[in-house]
């Protein structure tokens, strides 16, 4: 069934998917890329925003007022678990490695496990005007909520990536992880400004779960793909690069949304992961990476 | 040192019979098909921790080897009707394969990178199998097992009894290399593979050799899935959950020794079986979260690392064992 | 010595009296899973319900047996990994009598090795050729299908007129599905129709405007879908959002999820046009249904549950009464006994009449086909009447012929 009109289609629908995969992704481009807090519990975050978004919705809150509702308190609380996570493993310093990733590992798990009982293992979705209804272009046909997410997830990148370039406390995150002893020679308190960007991390997890939850269902479970879709956004960018997360978050997306076309659903899950595979063996690195 | 390892054959041996003793007695059939759970764990930990305790690599792909494991005896089964040994041994052998080329592939890798990769095999294979009509792709296939041999009454009984003997053959070889010179090798890697390397550690075989008898071990737990459920299907035999317990059992009952994976297999295995029977499947899987948690910040050393400390602060005791 | 002679049989006597009253007492337990949450939730918890009502009714009449029924039930929430499990423990550890398989078949097809390995008897709940490969013979499904034929069949005819030369195929990668699908694609061979896309999706998956998209391009006649509610309600949305191409003329066929009563009701209209299987619609009517209904609504309605309970409570009703009936016949709960009466015999119940094939499933299938019509948006009382699930097939209760399907 392969038509240039096919073809064409789905590398439109991917770029609209790959922005908000970037969207997803740049949280963990902080907290993993630049704080090198091994995080695998980034996508569980999103899903926790997912459900808090459709807690409000049930309110009758629109999706992405929420979205920005949650930020404040999901800020909070990323401040409060880097503070754990740095007293508990990077302060005692040696072998954090593991034992930090498996801390993720285990919150992660609580996260999702804490959703099933709240809320069951039922797929949850969010009602708003623009879900349901799509554009027409010629034989095209994009779907409403599609547009809302890119928009939103172009916004969320590029405000994030010129706050780290052009603020003061930005740039002093990009110092604090290229180089923190000349920082804490500078006078300033690295703990404090890793822990801002880890809450700044969290709180933009939490509006990437409003998208997630707009875009389609969520259910708890969902985490578990999205670890492998936002590492490979990350490490494809490379890691500390915020403008790179943008280009890998749309490669991902259009490579996605044509072995979906070519090749089927079935398949899709295996083109992160392979993705991944294929830059951590060919250019670790990443394509922008420091 | 010769009554040491006799007194741990010994104890092996009881296990056996321990096993077969309530296999004859025990009428019961939830026992087995619980405590098949338990042992399986104990070699899925075990096997973890010669890579990831004795040598320091995480190893997140379990689930990975443990399906497959399970796969292979499914095409077995449908290709020839293969007898369960067979199928264990074959299993065994692709583990044991796989290990090696994912070693190749990512133990250049460094810490978190090397864990994710192992993630990524592990979805990668389960899309493969997701895609493959032959083993049943994402519907499953339904097993029928064959007669029940001589002298069990009971298919679950003997596979249990199986499960038990490979339960003892993982602890075995743990054990074994631990106490070799394979194990003060991986030890050297593990606390710092540079320094190693430069000693003349054969850093890269040693590695390789963990990855291989891991991966041999996590497929050949697996064959038996497919006779134990009479059903296979790709979405709970590469289930992630695999991977996180086979992970956090060594870390709660302690990476240092082979006895700590065992400890942590029957402690968090006979807990999440109670909790299933008694109120709900989900919870069980929050008791590893939580566990997993509590130990890595509290105890890091786990139960073996716990009992260690105490050991050490008893008035007169002269030495650490 | 007199008196302790008088004492021991006295005590002999009570003792007897007091072990046979305790005998008595012991209930007859019929163990099941039922899934509460997950996919087929919606379904489930109405089918429970049904269950217990005939409890109920059963022990208002003195039980089975002379003994009280109880229902032992787990949420296995639509999961086949969890079912092996919890009939396990309803075996082993509950010690339960009889069984009723999970409502679906994706839940059931694990059990059918392990019930055939241990000699059971399992009363299928709306499964579809799960016993196909395991051939059990002490298996009996409720439903009111037997092969893909039944079903496929009163589709195409359904359509005769609008004169369909080609079709797409979309199914779930699962159990149901697939033996749906596969039965249909050799149906559709046999009818001389050309099969122009067929895609089969993992059970998971929530976004199908790329599938739209292909089916459009293939520009087919008639769609049929086999899918279990998540996907059924995400492909409606899907066909609404993006649309599915004028050319198509009829689509539907096994959407499980239509049937649910919370489901029709928040689709609303984006359902009208679409042609699907049910078990029952208003316009049909079988002995001792009407009043069941009523009873059920009343019941529903305190427990919040789908209050019309169309699709899936009567059956599960059926299930209970066939179990009442063979019991009550043989007089004796040993499975193979009450097999071979369920084989023998055609069985009263509120859906009609009840025999079973050598396959355990039904001797004479008919598989009604809706279409929904002029359903609008948030009103659930729209669906008491018959015309909104307009009956299209068979003839004995059909109302009119099938209108095109409109698509942009």
């Amino acid at each position: 069934m392969f038509s240039f009109d096919l073809l064409f289609d789905a590398i439109v629908f991917g770029l609209l998917l790959g922005c908000f995969y970037a969207a997803v992704s740049i949280g963990l481009s902080v907290s993993f890329g630049l704080l090198d807090v091994p995080h695998i519990a980034h996508p569980a975050f999103v899903v926790l925003g997912s459900y808090g978004t459709y807690l409000l919705g049930t309110y009758g809150m629109d999706p992405i007022v929420s979205g920005i509702t949650l930020m404040p308190l999901f800020f909070l609380f990323g401040v409060l678990v880097y503070r754990f996570y740095y007293e508990t493993f990077e302060k005692r310093g040696g072998d954090a490695g593991v034992r930090g990733l498996a801390f993720f590992f285990g919150v992660a798990f609580i996260v999702e496990v804490s959703l099933i009982l709240g809320f069951g293992v039922d797929q949850r979705m969010v009602e708003a005007s623009y879900i349901g209804k799509s554009l027409t272009l010629g034989e095209m046909r994009i779907p409403i909520r599609m547009l809302v997410a890119f928009g939103m997830a172009l916004i969320l990148t590029v405000s994030l990536t010129l706050y780290l370039s052009r603020t003061f406390t930005g740039r002093a995150i990009k110092a604090v992880a290229q180089d923190e002893p000349a920082l804490r020679l500078m006078g300033a308190n690295p703990v404090r400004i890793k822990q801002w960007a880890f809450g700044i991390a969290t709180a933009v997890a939490a509006l990437a779960g409003a998208l997630l939850i707009i875009i389609g269902p969520v259910e708890p479970g969902m985490g578990r793909v999205y670890i492998g879709r936002t590492f490979c956004v990350v490490v494809l960018a490379g890691l500390g690069s915020m403008s790179g997360t943008l280009v890998a978050g749309l490669i991902l997306g259009v490579s996605e949304s044509i072995v979906l076309t070519l090749l089927g659903a079935s398949w899709a899950p295996a083109v992160s992961f392979g993705l991944l595979l294929i830059v951590l063996g060919l250019r670790p690195q990443g394509l922008f990476g420091r | 040192m010769t009554k040491r390892i006799s007194m741990f054959w010994v104890g092996a041996a009881a296990a056996l019979g321990l096993a077969l003793f309530a296999a004859f007695s025990i009428k019961n059939e939830y026992f087995f098909f619980a405590g098949y759970v338990v042992l399986q764990f104990v070699v899925l930990a075990t096997a973890w921790n010669i890579l990831g305790g004795y040598a320091g690599y995480v190893n997140f792909g379990t689930s990975a080897f443990f399906g497959v494991g399970a796969y292979i005896a499914v095409m077995l089964i449908k290709f020839m009707n293969a007898p369960l040994a067979l199928q264990i041994i074959a299993a065994a052998g692709v583990g044991a394969l796989m290990g090696v080329s994912c070693g190749l592939l990512t133990l250049r890798l460094r810490g978190i990178f090397f864990s994710i990769a192992t993630v990524a095999v592990a979805i990668i294979l389960e899309t493969v199998i997701n895609n493959w009509r032959f083993v049943g792709g994402a519907t499953g296939v339904q097993i029928l097992r064959p007669p029940v041999m001589e002298p069990f009454d009971s298919y679950t009984k003997m596979i249990f009894v199986v499960a038990a003997l490979l339960a003892i053959i993982a602890v075995a070889t743990a054990r074994y290399i631990q106490t070799s010179w394979i194990g003060r090798g991986l030890r050297a890697i593990r606390d710092n593979e540079e320094a190693a390397e430069c000693a003349g550690v054969p850093t890269l075989k040693l590695k390789l050799l963990a990855c291989a008898v891991s991966g041999a071990l996590m497929g050949a737990i697996g064959a038996p899935l497919a006779m134990y459920q009479s059903f296979v299907e790709p979405a709970s035999a590469f289930n992630l959950n695999y991977s996180v317990s086979a992970l956090a059992m060594p870390i709660i009952g302690g990476t240092s020794h082979w006895i700590g994976p065992v400890i942590g297999a029957f402690l968090l295995g006979s807990v999440q079986q109670i909790v299933t029977v008694t109120i709900t499947s989900e919870l069980n899987v929050m008791v590893v979260g939580v566990l997993l948690v509590v130990f890595v910040v509290a105890a890091p050393d786990g139960i073996v690392g716990l009992f260690n400390k105490l050991w050490r602060k008893r008035p007169g005791a002269a030495k650490a064992p | 010595m007199k008196f302790a002679r008088l004492f021991a049989r006295l005590f002999g006597a009570i003792a007897l009296a007091a072990s046979a009253a305790v005998f008595a007492q012991q209930p007859i337990k019929i163990g099941l899973s039922m899934p509460q949450t997950g996919p087929l939730g919606g379904g489930g918890k109405a089918a429970l319900l049904a269950l217990q009502m005939w409890r109920d009714d059963v022990n208002a009449k003195g039980g089975m047996l002379g003994r009280k029924v109880e229902l032992i039930s787990y949420d296995d929430q639509g999961n086949p990994a969890l079912t092996p499990g919890i009939y396990t423990k309803l075996l082993d550890i509950d010690k339960v009598d009889l069984l009723i398989a999970p409502y679906g078949t994706v839940p059931t097809a694990p059990l059918m090795p392990l019930v055939k390995q241990r000699g059971l008897l399992l009363m299928g709940n709306f499964s579809f050729q799960v016993n196909h490969t395991v051939k059990h013979d002490m298996w009996f499904n409720n439903a009111p299908w037997a092969d893909a034929s039944s079903w496929f069949d009163g589709f195409f005819l359904a359509s005769k007129g609008l004169n369909g030369k080609t079709v797409a195929f979309l199914a779930a990668d699962q159990e149901f599905a697939q033996n749906l699908v596969g039965g249909a694609k050799e149906q559709a061979k046999k009818l001389g129709l050309k099969t122009v896309y067929e895609q089969n999706y993992p059970p998971a998956t929530v976004d199908f405007s790329a599938m739209m998209r292909a089916i459009r391009a293939s520009k087919p006649d008639m769609v049929f879908v086999a899918s279990y509610p998540g996907d059924s309600v995400a492909i409606v949305r899907a066909v609404n959002e993006v649309g599915v191409g004028p050319s198509v003329k009829l689509f539907g066929g096994g959407m499980v999820g239509l049937q649910f009563t919370p489901i029709m009701e928040s689709l609303g209209s984006q359902l009208n046009g679409i042609v699907n299987y049910t078990s029952f619609a208003p316009g049909m009517d079988f002995p001792g249904i009407k009043d069941f209904f009523d009873r059920y609504a009343k019941k529903a309605g305190d427990a919040k549950v789908d209050p019309l309970g169309f699709y899936l409570p009567p059956f599960n009703y059926a299930i209970g009464q066939m179990l009442e009936q063979a019991v009550g016949a043989t007089k004796s709960l040993d499975h193979k006994k009450l097999a071979e009466y369920l084989r023998k015999n055609e069985m009263k119940t509120i859906v009609g009449p009840i025999a079973f094939g050598p396959d355990g499933e039904r001797a004479k299938p008919v598989v009604p086909m809706i279409q929904f019509r002029g359903v609008v948006d948030k009103n659930l009382d729209q669906f008491r009447q018959p015309g909104k699930q307009f009956i299209v097939y068979p003839s004995q209760y059909k109302s009119g012929e099938v209108t095109p399907f409109s698509s942009k």
